[in-house]
């Protein structure tokens, strides 16, 4: 009896050696793959197109799709960090694109830099040139982009705005035009929500403000956050806040949204992702059931975030991941993954024909705007910088001193390694 | 033989105490170590982070320095946080507890729905009282049922702060409540021994509360600017919610002790003409005083690591109910901050410690005096 069983397992090892063996000799790929994300609730078919492609591409591997839920990767990222600190990295992980990837996991010295892939690939050319550079240090490139949102864009009902007998407005002096006679007709003229929708909100005013030039300086220190340009990109916020609801932090996001969907409030300034929460949850119509502009002072302008993927040192599975990371920078892959993330392909040659509405304009804004980076959703500061901005914005809103939260927010540049 | 069996329970004991010694101390030393390092900022994740003795600059950051302002009205919130949950918990719990003790009609019934919030997770209850709480529904709706208007009160929102003080005259401030404390003590033991009450309290008391208003203006400043903090409105309602959830398992402390009063006792107190409100005043609340005195250690030490009720409720970034063990959280696993986050969880732990060990000492000598 127990002979028999230790030929039979003797003649199943024999034939893997036999299946694999060819396999690894034609360049194919076995082992695994661990995929570490935060992407499991309305992002997860995204991610599971993904990882079909892959694994029709490379049947031997298995991918092992390891997710934590959070928004915006609250918990994933400090299970990551466990995991990093513990020696037991992912073979690749999710992370916002630019410098809170750069800031944490690039300056500890734990990633591989990607511009071998970059070049092989063709993505020097296939992603715009600005974008690269944002994601990138003089050292090399560190992760691969699956996917572009623009955070300054101000959303609208068109059939309200129409009732109201106003416009989207191109600048903030057009608001302020508008906003008194909204707020005396009991309509909230901008809806805000929680604390992080303000960081939002402010990083579209500031580039208002400030202009995409002083906006990239702000990052590189050169210039700083309590110089003249600086407090008056404060007292311009202070000004619009006097316009939004007072009850902004206890409500979520997509209360905020709510609010601009059944006319409470005339409109919002919120990231890309409204535009899926609204014609899938509100079955509205892009174009006609809600409408879009650039935020107020930003036209010609995307302020851009992304997901991105890298390749940690002493990944188990190495190969598999530059394959993998080849798959989500492909033209295939993300052209699968944008549509149903309801977000943009990096690429600028992306097949339109399978995007909606508002995806194909902001694609085509994506190719000709002066491209900037977003701080609320990490690509212009480090995770230091963003945590304590946070507590600066706190501080703003209770006290709407400019000039304090000036200082306050050049000394955490200080600190965190922006300002000089 | 007394010796060996000394050594038995020795060895016995033995594991535990390695694992604790490990697991428990050994670690407290090491998050202390770590809070007096500079670990953190740029490269704090690298995979043999650089790490600095830095002294108690840390802590000398989070108590006065510019950035520390998050802190410090966290650590604020959380001394009127305890003090409302214990005062409201015990509160609400004892009087139940009375009510259901002289045996109402249903009283297992009304036990199980008093105790039921007990088994809920804090997530739950936190999500549940984010929607009773929100701006525009439940709890502020609720008068419009009866035809009057809806309350506007910002339960989780609210900017509102009362009782607020400035930190720059937080020595100025402790020494006025040690100078209270030793006098409310003096005159509690007044009657009992009043020389020794009039040396050791009222006149050390009364002498550093007259020092403080006079010279009070020579003390240094804690702080270079001025800083208000006070008791923020919109903890109000994380405070509703925690007694919610835990009026049910004092009450149940407290009905466990008056249920293990013998009723000869009572009939007695009776007989003499107590009225029940006497009884339970002069009677039953004082044979239960250690059922008070664990009561108030296991709230306080609760309310002092309360974390995941407030994130559930007003998430992160909300510096109006903001906890230090919220903070710690993101300063450690957001900022990367590891020498910062350590010396906040240091700074929680000798708060909680003295709360429990001046409890864990009267408790071993009552024991060794037996």
């Amino acid at each position: 009896m127990k002979k028999t069983i230790v030929a039979m397992l003797v003649a199943m090892a024999a034939m893997l050696l036999l299946v694999v063996g060819p396999a690894q000799s034609k360049g194919h790929l076995s082992g695994q793959l661990e995929i570490f994300s935060w992407w499991a609730g309305d992002e997860g078919p995204a991610l599971q197109a993904l990882i079909d492609l892959y694994e029709k591409a490379h049947p031997n591997v298995e991918v092992v799709n390891a997710t934590v839920t959070g928004g915006s990767g609250v918990n994933a990222k400090a299970v990551l960090k466990t995991r990093m600190l513990g020696g037991e990295p992912p073979d690749s992980f999710q992370v916002h694109a630019g410098q809170e990837l750069i800031g944490t996991w690039v300056k500890a010295d734990r990633m591989e830099d990607l511009t071998f892939l970059f070049k092989e690939q063709g993505w020097m050319e296939a992603f715009p040139e600005g974008l690269v550079e944002l994601i990138g240090t003089d050292a090399g490139i560190w992760s691969v982009p699956v996917n572009i949102h623009r955070s300054n864009v101000i959303w609208y009902v068109p059939a309200n705005l129409d009732k109201w007998g106003i416009k989207a407005p191109e600048s903030w002096d057009d608001f302020f035009a508008v906003a008194p006679k909204i707020k005396e007709a009991g309509v909230v003229p901008l809806a805000l929500a929680q604390n992080w929708t303000a960081n939002h909100l402010w990083e579209s005013v500031a580039l208002a403000s400030l202009g995409p030039d002083n906006w990239d300086a702000l990052w590189t220190g050169k210039l700083a956050f309590d110089s003249p340009e600086g407090v008056k990109a404060w007292e311009l916020f202070g000004k619009v806040l006097e316009f939004t609801n007072d009850d902004a932090s206890s409500l979520s996001w997509q209360q905020a949204t709510d609010m601009v969907v059944d006319g409470r409030a005339a409109f919002n300034v919120m990231g890309d992702w409204a535009a899926g929460y609204m014609s899938t949850t509100k079955k509205l119509a892009p174009g006609s059931g809600f409408g879009w502009a650039a935020a107020p002072g930003t036209g010609g302008e995307f302020m851009f975030l992304a997901d991105s993927f890298g390749l940690p040192k002493g990944a188990p599975n190495r190969d598999n991941v530059v394959a993998w990371l080849a798959l989500l920078g492909s033209k295939e892959g993300s052209d699968a993954f944008n549509p149903l993330k309801g977000s943009i392909s990096a690429r600028t040659d992306s097949d339109l024909s399978v995007y909606n509405d508002y995806a194909k304009s902001a694609s085509a804004d994506f190719g000709k705007d002066r491209i900037v980076g977003s701080l609320a959703h990490g690509v212009t500061a480090n995770e230091g910088f963003m945590n304590d901005f946070a507590s600066v914005m706190e501080m703003f809103l209770k006290s709407r001193n400019a000039e304090a939260a000036g200082k306050a927010a050049q000394q955490i540049a200080m600190k965190n390694g922006i300002g000089k | 033989m007394p010796n060996r069996d000394r050594i038995k329970a020795f060895l016995t004991l033995l594991p535990s105490m390695i694992l604790i010694g490990v697991f428990v101390y050994g670690f407290i030393g090491n998050t202390f170590w770590l809070s007096l390092t500079d670990w953190g900022g740029v490269a704090a994740l690298a995979e043999n982070p650089v790490r600095n003795y830095a002294g108690l600059t840390n802590y000398k950051e989070l108590f006065t320095g510019f950035l520390g302002g998050g802190f410090r009205q966290d650590l604020v919130n959380a001394v009127y946080y305890s003090v409302m949950l214990l005062a409201g918990a015990i509160g609400t719990g004892l009087i139940i507890a009375i009510l259901l003790d002289n045996k109402p009609r249903g009283e297992a019934v009304f036990r199980t729905i008093f105790l039921y919030p007990m088994s809920l997770s804090f997530i739950v209850t936190g999500t549940i009282w984010r929607w009773l709480l929100a701006p525009q529904g439940g709890v502020n709706i609720l008068p419009t049922y009866a035809g009057l208007k809806p309350l506007e009160f910002k339960w989780l929102s609210s900017t509102g702060a009362i009782f607020e003080f400035n930190w720059q005259n937080l020595l100025l401030i402790g020494l006025y409540i040690v100078a209270a404390v030793l006098i409310v003590a003096g005159l509690m033991a007044i009657k009992q021994d009043p020389p020794r009450a009039l040396k050791r309290f009222l006149l050390p008391g009364i002498a550093i509360g007259l020092a403080t208003w006079l010279f009070g203006d020579l003390l240094p400043k804690a702080l270079f600017m001025e800083e208000t903090h006070g008791f923020n409105l919109a903890t109000i309602g994380i405070i509703m919610a925690t007694i919610w959830q835990y009026s049910g398992y004092t009450m149940a402390l407290y009905l466990a002790g008056f249920t293990g009063i013998s009723q000869d006792l009572r009939d007695a107190s009776m007989l003499d003409g107590a009225t029940t409100a006497q009884y339970y005043r002069y009677i039953a609340l004082p044979m239960l005083k250690p059922i008070t005195i664990s009561a108030v250690i296991i709230l306080s030490h609760i309310s002092l690591k309360m974390f995941d009720l407030i994130f559930a409720m007003t998430g992160p970034d909300n510096a109006e109910t903001g906890h230090p063990a919220l903070n710690m959280y993101l300063t450690t696993f957001r900022a990367n901050d590891f020498a910062k986050g350590a010396a906040i969880a240091i700074i929680l732990f000798l708060i909680a410690a003295t709360f429990i060990i001046p409890y864990l000492i009267s408790s071993y000598r009552q024991r060794s005096t037996r």
